[in-house]
């Protein structure tokens, strides 16, 4: 007798496990019955991209979508290194240097992928730093909250647009104004958000820190920034797709390399499909990026309730 | 049964070793702004040590602002509160206040919870164990050490709240509606469980409720707060003799004369409400 194992056969063999028709494999059963929910939205993630995938390339075969300006998945994903060889990131500005020369299509991709993500990384790190430990500051000393509060809130609606030229003045063109765009585009909001998540802190727990004899600086350190953490998290994760956003306006000044500068050239050189194949990249990378932040949740806030669809019984 | 509320003087005032003593507190909150509103006004009370005291009063009638004023997380707008004969100026750890909500730390586990106070001083994390075991025998959760608060029932976690209070051997206990969002069996659990504590650890109890059954069941002295702005309406004395028999004619009595003192309060309150409402 052979069993073949599909994924939507994990519940029948699972239970024919538990009946004893087979000889018992209970850590195999265990593994599939928690890889199930997973599979089951791996599953419903596929179907949802597929969905929008299937309608733009019925469109394409109806001929209302024109493959010239809006090339239908297959198009701009079928044939990667044909792609890929606009990221070439060694060649460009080199003279006497082979066009085959330097990294694979593949390998340039990758590096591009790096370039931007290395920049929205360092633009969040040093953002959630900065503006964190200023929400704070805000909050523990009153003389910093009047000197600095009315400034942030002043400058936190200027579009990120609106710095492009700062950033270029001061940092000139490469990584630095890029990052500096990520930064500024995070910094006021975070800022204000932290003073916000610090406000919104249970009464209850501070007061049970004074009683206990907690000073100011204990309070701080023990009772509100780990109260405010998870909040902080989301506002980071929030904050990541707006740092994928802004990244590519700032690279689009002139980096080395980046999926900023590549969205620029396919502009300048009509190219749809780059443009789409590039879209999909990003798309990719912030789908990674908020799974990972997502992971970071889990397991540094172990104990905030997972939230799971609230209203779905509705 | 009513004791009749003598003024003392104020050279009783301060050589006394009253456990919490008020002459004349008054708070009004925003004050000197539109929205300031009188929540106590002249409050004279005196808190025997190893006393249980209740509070009881319509809801919006200062109760649980005068044991935030006692804990010292709020100051006095007038008089003076003292306790053991030290002016309350600041929250001090021979005070601790329990809150009707879960107040427990959620990172933490249980016995890191009920240690929290004993690591703001400063002690080791072994010796810290050792006393949080102790305290969670004490309230007969030692299972749960290591569990976190969202792992645990109202009950259990009114009951951590308790141990981690009693690890600072506070002098006076102060809890504000410690078991309103209770059930009805849970809570007569806690009442009973509060009981055993009480008399353990010698601290005297200010325990804020408007469940007139609480106070008959708990209480040496109720005292009864009229609608805003609260003030003392009466001090009514509990002899019921402990443990007690909550169906007993004198119990009955006592249910009855609070009730009939709340009655007139609640609905002043109520009236207050409407008027409110209707200028509004």
């Amino acid at each position: 007798m052979t069993i073949v194992v599909s994924s939507s056969d994990t519940r029948s063999l699972a239970k024919g496990t538990a009946s004893g028709l087979r000889p018992p494999a209970p850590r195999r059963s265990a593994r599939m019955r928690a890889l199930a929910p997973i599979l089951s939205r791996i599953g419903w993630a596929m179907a949802s991209i597929g969905l929008f995938a299937g309608l733009w390339e019925l469109l394409w075969l109806v001929g209302l979508a024109d493959p010239k300006l809006l090339p239908p998945p297959h198009v701009f994903l079928g044939n990667f290194a044909d792609q890929a060889k606009f990221f070439n990131t060694a060649t460009r500005w080199q003279i006497g240097v082979a066009a085959n020369a330097g990294p694979s299509p593949f390998q340039a991709v990758m590096i591009t992928v790096g370039a931007t993500g290395g920049r929205v990384i360092a633009g969040l790190i040093i953002a959630s730093v900065l503006a964190i430990t200023l929400g704070v500051l805000v909050r523990y000393f009153a003389l910093v909250e009047k000197l600095v509060l009315p400034t942030v809130t002043l400058l936190s609606p200027v579009s990120p647009i609106a710095w492009l030229p700062v950033a270029i003045f001061v940092f000139g063109i490469g990584n630095a104004p890029a990052i500096f765009m990520v930064v500024v585009a995070l910094f006021f909001h975070m800022v204000l958000s932290t003073i916000t998540q610090i406000d919104g802190v249970n009464r209850n727990l501070i007061n049970v820190a004074r009683t206990m004899g907690a000073t100011k600086w204990q309070i701080y350190k023990r009772v509100i920034v780990p109260a405010i953490l998870p909040g902080l998290l989301m506002v980071l994760r929030l904050n990541m797709f707006g740092a994928w956003m802004v990244v590519l306006i700032a690279e689009s000044t002139g980096v080395g390399f980046g999926l900023g500068q590549v969205i620029t050239m396919a502009r300048n050189t009509f190219n749809p499909s780059l443009v789409f194949f590039t879209i999909a990249l990003i798309g990719l990378l912030g789908f990674l990026s908020d799974w990972l932040l997502r992971l970071v949740q889990k397991r540094l806030l172990y104990w905030v309730p997972q939230a799971t669809g609230g209203l779905r019984g509705l | 049964m009513v004791s009749d509320i003598k003024p003392h003087s104020s050279a009783d005032f301060h050589s006394s070793n009253h456990a919490v003593a008020c002459r004349g507190v008054s708070k009004v909150w925003n004050e000197d702004t539109p929205r300031a509103h009188e929540a106590l006004r002249d409050i004279d009370l005196d808190i025997r040590p190893g006393e249980f005291v209740a509070f009881l009063g319509p809801s919006g009638c200062g109760k649980s602002t005068l044991l935030y004023l006692i804990a010292g997380l709020e100051d006095t707008t007038g008089g003076e509160i003292r306790s053991f004969d030290e002016r309350v100026s600041t929250p001090s750890p021979d005070r601790s206040l329990i809150f009707q909500e879960t107040s427990l730390f959620p990172w933490l586990t249980v016995w890191q919870n009920v240690s929290f106070g004993l690591s703001i001083r400063g002690m080791g994390a072994d010796e810290r164990k050792d006393i949080a075991r102790k305290a969670l025998q004490r309230v007969g959760l030692a299972e749960a050490m290591d569990k976190r608060p969202d792992e645990l029932s109202g009950g259990m976690r009114q009951r951590v709240a308790v141990a981690r209070a009693l690890t600072m051997r506070p002098k006076v206990l102060l809890m504000d509606e410690p078991f309103a969002a209770l059930d009805v069996q849970t809570r007569q659990k806690m009442q009973d469980f509060l009981l055993d504590v009480w008399q353990d650890s010698g601290a005297s109890v200010l325990f804020v409720t408007h469940h007139i059954d609480e106070a008959v069941a708990l209480a040496d002295r109720v005292v009864v707060f009229t609608a805003r702005p609260g003030r003392i309406k009466t001090i009514v004395q509990n002899d019921l003799p402990r443990p007690r028999d909550l169906f007993s004619r004198e119990a009955e009595g006592l249910r009855r004369q609070l009730t009939e003192l709340l009655r007139d309060e609640v609905d002043r309150a109520f009236a207050e409400q409407e008027a409110l409402r209707e200028t509004a």
